[in-house]
Formats: C-alpha cells, sequence, structure tokens
C-alpha cells in the first residue's frame, strides 16, 4: 500500500514524522478447544493499516468498537508483536525490538488507557505509580521529589495527595494520575487509547483540555484513539477512519468533516447529535444496517460492501461487482484525500 | 465487627481535591501556601499498614492471645514443676490444684504435656505454613505468569503431589527413615511437602487473573520487567489469598502432624504435640475428658488466633480496605 506515502498536507508538516506505521498487520490465533490446542483460525484485527504521526500533532484514530483501534496502538507500543508491517518511531525500527531493546524507546513514546480504574495498581500510592516509571528506567533520585510535584501540578492534581491510593480518587483525577504517569518520562509521542471515553461528559472536557494544553506547552505527539467523533472534532488535527481493521479514509480535521468521501465516515457523520432541534430533525441520517462482520473471517474486496448504502442503493449490478472483488486502496480519486472506496464521492453531510 | 474504630477518622477521610477542569495552573505555585493548607503528615506505607493492621481490633486481640500463648507454654514449660517426661505417681487424676489439667494414666501431669505440645505443634505449624506457603506461591507464580509449558509441566506435578496418597508414602518413609526421624524439623519439611500443592494452584489462579490486568499491560509499556510486575503488581494484589492460605495451614498442619506420629515418623514420645495428645485423649474423653478437652481447647485458639491474625494483615495489606482506616 504505497498510496499512503502521499500524505495530505497537514498543518503540521514540514517536519519528518515522528512516528510512522506502514502495512501493520495483527492477526490473534483461534484455538480449537480441548487439550491439544489446534490453530484453526485467524482474528483479522489489524490489517495492513499505515500513518505517519508528525511532531506535534494530534492525529485521531476513530471507528466502532472492534474495529482494531486499540490493537493498533498496542502494537505500535510492541505491547503485542506485530504480525508483520513495520512501525519506525524516530528513525528506529520498533518491530525487531527486544522488549530490553524496547526499554529505551519506551521513554519517549508512551500510553494513557482508557479505563482510569483498571490502569492504576490498587496497592500503590500515586507517587509510586507516577514514580514508577523513573525508577525502572533509573532515574529516580532524590530530587524526584520537585520533578513528581511539577507532575502533578502540571495535570492539575494535588502534590500533597500523592500518599493516597487509586480508589481515593474520582475517574477524573485517575485520569490525571495516569496521564502523569506518562508524562514522568517526558516523551515525545503518546498514544491516547480512548482516554475520556470511560469517564463523565462533564469531566472529558477537562481531560481533553488538559491534552490540549499538555501538547502546547510539551510539543507532544499525539495518536488520539476515539470512538466519539465530538471529541475527535474537538481535538485532531488529522482524522484516520477505521472500519475492520483497515483505515478508509484520512484527512485533515476540517476537510474530513466538511467533505467525507467514504461511505461509512459519511454515515458515521450523520449519526453526530446536532445540538439544534430544527436542523436535527430536519437532516438527512445515513443508516448502516446489521453487525460488523466477524473478523475471523472478512467480506472479499470491500470490507464495508455488506453494510455500505452505496452498495446496497446507488450502484449498478456492474459497479457492485468491483466491491466484491476488488479491494479499494486507500488512495485519492479526485476528492482532495485519500478514501478507501473505488466510488468515493464526497458528500456534505454535517 | 460492626462498630467501627473510634479513633482516626478525621482527617484522611475528607472530600478529594477539587477538580481544575482547565487542568495545570499556569505557574507554579507559591510552596508556602499549599503547605499550610494541608498538615496531613506524610506516612510511609510500612507505617500505614502498620495502622491499618492495629485498628483492627480482632486481629490484635488475637496477636497477643497468640504470643502470650507461646510465651506461656514456653516459659510455663520452664517454670512448671513437673517436667512433660516426669511420672508423677498420680495416675488418671481429674484436675486439682496440684494438676490444674490433671494426669494421664501413666502419672504425666497433663498441664506439662499441654506446655510441651504447644510450643511444639506452634513451631512445626508455623514453619510449616512458611515453607509451604513460599515454595506454593513461587511455584504458582511461575506457573501462572509464565503460562505454557512451565505451567504445564509445573501443574502436572502439582497434580502428582495431590493424587499420590500422602499417607503411604509417609509409611514407606517412616519404615525407611525410621525412628532417627523423629525431630520437628523432618516433620515440617514433610508437611511442607504436602501442604504447598493447594496452595500453588491458588496462587496461579489469581496470578492467571492478575496478570491481564491493565496496570500490568501499563507497567509493560513503560519498560518494567517481569521480575518487576511479578513483585511490585502481582504479588502484592495476590497477598490477601496467599495469606488466607497460610492461615489455613497452619491449622491443618497442627492435626496432619497427629497422623505422621501415629506412623512413626512425627514427633516421638516422651516428647509431645497437640495433636498426640488429641489422638491419645480421644478414647478418653467420655470417661476422663481432661485429657481431650485441655489440648483440643489449646488447638481451637491457635487455629482461630492464626486465622484472625491472617484476616487483619490481609486487610492491613489492602488499601481499599476501609473499614480500617488509616
Amino acid at each position: 500500500m504505497t498510496a499512503t506515502a502521499e500524505q495530505p498536507a497537514s498543518t503540521a508538516i514540514g517536519t519528518e514524522p515522528v512516528l510512522s506505521v506502514r502495512d501493520l498487520v495483527k492477526h490473534f490465533p483461534i484455538t480449537s478447544r480441548g487439550v491439544i490446542r489446534r490453530k484453526i483460525g485467524d482474528i483479522h484485527a489489524v490489517c495492513g493499516v499505515s500513518f505517519d504521526l508528525y511532531p506535534r500533532e494530534t492525529l485521531g484514530l476513530v471507528g466502532e468498537s472492534g474495529c482494531g483501534k486499540s490493537t493498533t496502538g498496542r502494537t505500535v507500543l510492541q505491547l503485542q508483536p506485530a504480525t508483520s508491517g513495520s512501525v519506525v518511531f524516530q528513525g528506529q525500527e520498533l518491530t525487531d525490538k527486544s522488549s530490553k531493546q524496547m526499554r529505551s524507546v519506551r521513554r519517549d513514546l508512551q500510553i494513557v488507557f482508557q479505563d482510569p480504574y483498571a490502569s492504576l495498581n490498587p496497592r500503590m500510592t500515586v507517587n509510586d505509580i507516577v514514580a514508577e516509571p523513573l525508577r525502572i528506567h533509573g532515574l529516580h533520585d532524590k530530587h524526584s521529589g520537585d520533578k513528581m510535584r511539577e507532575l502533578f501540578r502540571l495535570v492539575g492534581l494535588n502534590p500533597e495527595h500523592g500518599n493516597r491510593y487509586p480508589h481515593e480518587f474520582s475517574g477524573g483525577q485517575r485520569q490525571r494520575i495516569g496521564i502523569a504517569r506518562a508524562l514522568a518520562l517526558e516523551p515525545k509521542a503518546l498514544i491516547l487509547d480512548e482516554p475520556v471515553s470511560a469517564l463523565d461528559v462533564s469531566i472529558q472536557a477537562g481531560v481533553v483540555n488538559l491534552l490540549e494544553e499538555l501538547q502546547d506547552r510539551l510539543g507532544l505527539a499525539y495518536l488520539f484513539i476515539a470512538h466519539d467523533l465530538s471529541v475527535v472534532r474537538h481535538i485532531a488535527d488529522r482524522v484516520a477512519v477505521m472500519y475492520l481493521g483497515k483505515i478508509v479514509e484520512l484527512a485533515d480535521r476540517p476537510e474530513l468533516f466538511d467533505r467525507p468521501a467514504h461511505p461509512y465516515t459519511q454515515a458515521l457523520m450523520s449519526a453526530i447529535p446536532i445540538p439544534d432541534p430544527v436542523k436535527e430533525r430536519e437532516r438527512r441520517r445515513i443508516v448502516i444496517r446489521g453487525d460488523v462482520p466477524s473478523p475471523a473471517s472478512p467480506p472479499s474486496g470491500c470490507r464495508f460492501r455488506t453494510r455500505c448504502p452505496k452498495f446496497a442503493n446507488q450502484l449498478s449490478e456492474g459497479e457492485r461487482e468491483r466491491c466484491v472483488e476488488e479491494e479499494p486502496a486507500l488512495i485519492e480519486r479526485g476528492q482532495g484525500h485519500p478514501a478507501a472506496c473505488h466510488y468515493a464521492a464526497v458528500e456534505k453531510v454535517l | 465487627m460492626a462498630s467501627g474504630p473510634t479513633t482516626g477518622t478525621s482527617t484522611t477521610g475528607g472530600p478529594d481535591l477539587v477538580e481544575t477542569p482547565g487542568g495545570a495552573q499556569p505557574g507554579p505555585k507559591p510552596a508556602g501556601v499549599v503547605e499550610r493548607e494541608f498538615t496531613v503528615a506524610v506516612r510511609s506505607q510500612r507505617q500505614m499498614i502498620l495502622r491499618r493492621f492495629l485498628n483492627h481490633r480482632l486481629a490484635v486481640a488475637s496477636l497477643i492471645i497468640f504470643i502470650a500463648l507461646l510465651m506461656g507454654s514456653l516459659i510455663g514449660g520452664r517454670l512448671w514443676h513437673y517436667g512433660f517426661a516426669d511420672r508423677t505417681g498420680d495416675y488418671s487424676q481429674p484436675p486439682s490444684l496440684k494438676h490444674p489439667m490433671g494426669t494421664d494414666d501413666i502419672g504425666h501431669d497433663v498441664m506439662a504435656l499441654v506446655f510441651r505440645g504447644a510450643q511444639k505443634s506452634v513451631q512445626i505449624a508455623l514453619l510449616v505454613a512458611l515453607l509451604s506457603t513460599t515454595i506454593g506461591t513461587l511455584v504458582g507464580a511461575v506457573a501462572g505468569f509464565y503460562r505454557g509449558r512451565a505451567d504445564a509441566l509445573l501443574m502436572r506435578f502439582v497434580d502428582l503431589v495431590l493424587t499420590v496418597p500422602s499417607l503411604a508414602i509417609l509409611a514407606v518413609l517412616a519404615s525407611v527413615v525410621g525412628s532417627k526421624a523423629g525431630g520437628w524439623f523432618f516433620v515440617a519439611i514433610v508437611l511442607a511437602g504436602i501442604t504447598w500443592a493447594p496452595i500453588s494452584r491458588v496462587v496461579r489462579g489469581v496470578f492467571l487473573s492478575l496478570r491481564e490486568k491493565e496496570y500490568v499491560e501499563a507497567a509493560r509499556a513503560l519498560g518494567a520487567n517481569d521480575r518487576r510486575i511479578i513483585f511490585r503488581h502481582l504479588l502484592p494484589n495476590a497477598l490477601g489469598a496467599i495469606i488466607v492460605n497460610a492461615t489455613i495451614v497452619v491449622a491443618v498442619a497442627i492435626l496432619t502432624e497427629t497422623a505422621l506420629s501415629y506412623l512413626g515418623v512425627g514427633v516421638q514420645r516422651p516428647d509431645t504435640s497437640l495433636g498426640l495428645l488429641i489422638s491419645d485423649g480421644q478414647g478418653a474423653a467420655q470417661t476422663r475428658p481432661w485429657l481431650f478437652y485441655f489440648p483440643g481447647l489449646v488447638i481451637i485458639l491457635i487455629a482461630l488466633t492464626v486465622n484472625f491474625i491472617g484476616d487483619g494483615l490481609r486487610d492491613a495489606f489492602d488499601p481499599t480496605q476501609t473499614r480500617v482506616r488509616a
């Protein structure tokens, strides 16, 4: 898939990408039950995902549940070994690194997890949790106290509460602890794995604003994984839309929201609520029916065709054949940015 | 224990800190402001654990009773004017001022026997608990953490230990080693060799579930190695299950030791243990109840207090335990 090499012009362009992912594939084996566990198939969680992340930019990765967003994030970090493909971070290939070699990389590439209730060890004090990255990398010394206080203030927590345990904090505060932990090593890039979707809407804004502020201050690059388009619309510079393990559309944020070209993106956009009852009632909704096909046996050709409203309603018999037989590449077809649809056409939805 | 502790409820239970939706404050705060606002002394983790334990009344009471029992049997055994091997000349006497717990049919003073027995039994039980918990935890941790081949191999071995009739093996062992093997140390090792297996299964199960937790993945993402993950993240979270099992082992060890004595590998006469006293006194429970009830009472006391101490320890190590506040 060389098509993605021609990245759309971005606000952060002009520099080398800090993280570049090419044709990343992650399959999970399905094994039979019983004493002898035979491999009987694969879950195709991520199938050839490519993207670049530039310094100081936020790349939103959106898609519905189970489309492989989180797996992409984890595989980039080598928390799960990639089946194939390459992940280049700051000029270094990560996929063939041992866990020991990865340690130095992890100082610059960190992750914030989705669930702030599960991602903090309940038996460690907050001080210990935030100091752990420093301890692991041998950076913990007598000056660490100052550094910790600074980190706590940076994420809007009271440094005097460091001696408490995670359960004594609210969800938003816990997520701030998770962010402080990820920032302790002063990384260059952060993978944010749905950092706000487990939080109340009122708290979400606080955390999102915090993330934006930290990006400005520390010059971080974010891979922002989310399923909430309104959050992505707020924070992302560029957006990649994923469906069943593949990126189906990739564009600058305003471009994507104004001129979505892939039927799936259009359907997603039409589901964003508009805070105006009159407009909301009058708008056209693109409804996708059915469930996501099993990632163990994805459809041939275009993966979205089984649910595609365009495939079902607009295309002729002859045109459909191409969708069934040929997999659409993620390339530009005259709509201004790459979209993985043979019949991509810009349609204003919002 | 429905009633909460009356002390130390104040400051730490206060309201959480205020969320600042804008995130970080611009610029560092003057340090003096913060320090005046919060007067909660920073306590070390060890102090907090100790505090939580001390707030667990039943556990503290049990610890006091247990230590008293231990000291009593140690010091009492020395001071009491009958030794455990002495023949007093009074046969099958009920409790009296001269023999507070009576005497048995060959003239031993039961009080002296109980002192000696408690001493031996506790000695054995604690060593068994320590050994079997250590081995069981180690085996279970390795199996649960590394899974795969190591797990299969270790767990089949555990199955073997669990299924092979241990008493039959012990009988053979007894005939081979003979009466030389009467030392309490040997008994403890044999008992630990039996009791570690169930512990390892429990620990394995706990580790299997804990290793999939997100905070373990978070630690990995930070670059933590296996040792750190096992000792800093998994073990502390498995501590509850481990402690509970260790306390059960104490009671089990005291009673199983009796079986060993029957087979001639356990504690040998004239030395004695609580298990041995119980089994001797069993037949006399109707006619000379003092032979049975006094050592039985002490066994129950030991098992109960150790259980409560274990409860207290488990709660003390669990920071989410809010009933007793640190």
